[in-house]
């Protein structure tokens, strides 16, 4: 017997919205009111991350069944080693360092697809192959050493206008801006299009191939300003902090809407889902739980909204 | 298993040439085993005597457990992200409960294969994505862990220590344990009824149902074997080490996963192998031992295991040529 569970319809992003609503409302209760907006703007600023790869992700997943970047944490990783190496904290340097964490992650995505096709192999183990091995390439690279991001960079990443911080602001526009190309370009069409069917969207003409190698490197592109922000704003490279954003961004595209087996996407819900996994942990936090009960209601809430939210129509 | 699929793909060649392209992509996986072995074996000779193998691959068997776990959920079309957290999930309480109150571990251990299998019975009836919810399950085992072992501790009990250490005649144990393993999955996979409805529900869910099967039983089932694998897993894994740790198993999720691709399993259409999966699986945990044998740095640990899944999948490609040439790549 299957019990039917409200669909979220004709507006996938809402349950995401819901939840992160919902667990604001718990965690502000909980410290009384105190902090109410603090929590916001923090969560605003630590969202803009995971909505970046967030986004790449969405699109490899979009594209269809069996698509999925594993290589995301390793061209975080990556990038930020490579912008912090390159700026050596110079505000000069700062574009080519940007530029330079974006290049590395268009070669990751590259290698990617060109994996794909020519081993004819799942996204999902070439993706954990490129993985293993820039995870290495980074270790290597950037042994030992920290260095600080330019100030100008560390700046950009931190500051507030007006008690709003800038740097989710410029996230939203990029949003922004790929939601245009996810819905008014050909080639986002064409993501959905092969998404949905691909075999069909082939017969169609759509360029399959170019289609996906566009989809891997926007994803590794993605990742690796993720990486060099990322190493910014929190003062320095780390090779284990992309660790956390494989599975947050799968989350996020889960919750926020976006079929996991291609063909839909929705843009408006990775925000939503992305505040709602950050808000999630500070309520665990505010509620005084230790590390490990915070990992477990985590784990459980998440498959709670999944079952909740995530199942998909069943035709026959 | 592939060789009708291959020799049907192709009606232009001879038999002969089909017969051997198909044979030797069955081979692949027994023989990087067999490469990396002897290429270990040639730069220390000591590496291939009984002790040699008994110390080279010890390590490999809670990975090969871990390996036909994850090939069981791979057969019906999901992956399971939460395997490795789960093998230290299991780890961390038999190191604490398994000597104490052996009934009230097994209890655990028998309820957290009922999640599994509740896990599978969610994800049939609902059509959940199983990589999210795996992933969900993930935080959860891992957090069960730290809660019950916060920093490194608890105490494998004697006879498990003794039992992974045990020396047989003749043949190492890791090897044993491999080769029984695999003969039993195999037997499992292809030729019991479960096996082929497993399978089944990989190729064509929709047919079974069609035939009256219950398809939610099917993938409870299958999620129910793969805890029991995954259980043995953390009880050998534990033996090994002689104590706990939260983290002591989280590389296993994307080791698995390559080890069942490595060992010719493919992600949709039920087409799995187990006696690939235990080759994939030896394969991966040989690579650590080739470099430290060749004394290269750590940092390259992880990056040749990535190597060896590429050149793998790069001759089995190879391999595979012209046997499929229409359609899109999926």
């Amino acid at each position: 017997m299957i019990i039917r569970l409200p669909q979220a319809g004709s507006a996938p992003w809402f349950w995401s919205f819901a939840a992160a609503v919902a667990t604001w409302l718990v965690a502000i209760t909980a410290s009384a009111g105190m902090g109410a907006t603090a929590m916001i703007t923090a969560a605003l600023s630590f969202s803009v991350f995971s909505v970046l790869v967030g986004v790449g992700q969405m699109f490899v997943i979009a594209s269809g069944p069996g698509n999925i970047d594993l290589s995301i944490p390793s061209a975080i990783a990556l990038g930020g080693v490579v912008a912090m190496k390159l700026m050596a904290g110079a505000n000069a340097l700062t574009a080519e360092g940007l530029a330079a964490a974006c290049l590395v992650g268009i070669v990751v995505g590259l290698c990617n697809a060109g994996l794909i096709r020519a081993l004819k192999v799942p996204p999902i183990i070439a993706t954990l192959a490129m993985s293993f091995l820039l995870e290495s390439v980074a270790i290597a690279y950037g042994r030992g050493l920290l260095v600080q991001p330019p100030p100008v960079l560390g700046w950009v990443t931190t500051v507030r206008a007006l008690g709003v911080p800038v740097l989710p602001v410029l996230g939203m526009l990029l949003t922004g801006a790929l939601g245009v190309v996810l819905h008014r370009t050909v080639y986002g069409q064409s993501v959905l299009a092969i998404g949905q069917n691909t075999r069909a969207a082939w017969l169609a003409g759509f360029k399959i191939g170019r289609v996906r190698i566009i989809t891997y490197a926007l994803s590794g592109l993605l990742a690796g300003l993720c990486g060099a922000l990322l190493a910014s704003f929190s003062g320095g490279a780390a090779l284990d902090m992309g660790t956390e954003y494989l599975m947050a961004s799968i989350a996020i595209v889960v919750i926020g809407g976006t079929s996991a087996s291609g063909g839909r996407a929705n843009l408006l819900g990775i925000w939503g889902a992305a505040l709602f996994l950050y808000l999630l942990r500070s309520m665990l936090n505010s509620l005084g739980f230790g590390m490990g009960w915070r990992l477990v209601l985590n784990g459980l809430i998440i498959v709670i909204v999944i079952v909740v939210a995530g199942g998909e129509k069943w035709e026959r | 298993m592939s060789a009708s699929s291959t020799a049907a793909g192709s009606p232009g060649r001879s038999i002969s040439a089909l017969v051997s392209v198909a044979l030797l992509r069955r081979l692949l996986p027994a023989a990087s085993f067999v490469i990396l072995l002897g290429a270990i074996i040639s730069i220390n000779p000591r590496a291939g005597t009984y002790m040699g193998l008994t110390l080279i691959l010890n390590l490999a068997v809670p990975l090969v457990l871990a390996t036909l776990s994850q090939m069981l959920v791979i057969a019906v079309n999901d992956n399971d992200l939460s395997i490795g957290a789960f093998v230290g999930f299991i780890a961390c309480a038999g190191s604490l409960w398994l000597q104490s109150s052996p009934w009230m571990t097994i209890g655990i251990f028998v309820l957290s294969i009922a999640v599994y299998a509740l896990l599978g019975w969610l994800i049939q009836a609902y059509r959940l994505p199983s990589l999210a919810m795996t992933l969900g399950m993930s935080f959860v085992w891992y957090g069960f862990a730290v809660v019950m072992l916060p920093a490194p501790g608890g105490q494998a009990p004697a006879w498990l220590h003794h039992a992974m250490t045990w020396r047989p005649a003749f043949i190492p144990l890791p090897l044993l344990i491999s080769l029984v393993l695999a003969v039993v999955m195999h037997m499992l996979v292809m030729h019991s009824s479960f096996g082929v409805l497993a399978r089944g529900l990989g190729g064509n869910g929709r047919a079974l149902a069609r035939a009256s099967w219950s398809l939610l039983a099917i993938r409870a089932g299958t999620y129910a074997a793969a805890g029991l694998l995954g259980v043995l897993s953390g009880v050998s894994l534990l033996g090994l080490a002689t104590s706990g740790d939260a983290n002591m198993a989280g590389r296993y999720t994307l080791l698995s996963i390559a080890g069942v691709i490595l060992g010719g399993g493919e992600f949709v259409g039920g087409k799995v192998s187990a006696v690939g999966a235990v080759f994939g699986a030896l394969t991966l945990s040989l690579v650590t031992v080739l470099l430290t044998f060749l004394s290269i740095s750590t940092d390259w640990q992880i990056g040749s295991q990535g190597v060896i899944l590429i050149l793998v999948l790069a001759l089995r490609a190879l391999l595979q040529r012209n046997s499929d040439a229409e359609g899109p790549v999926a």
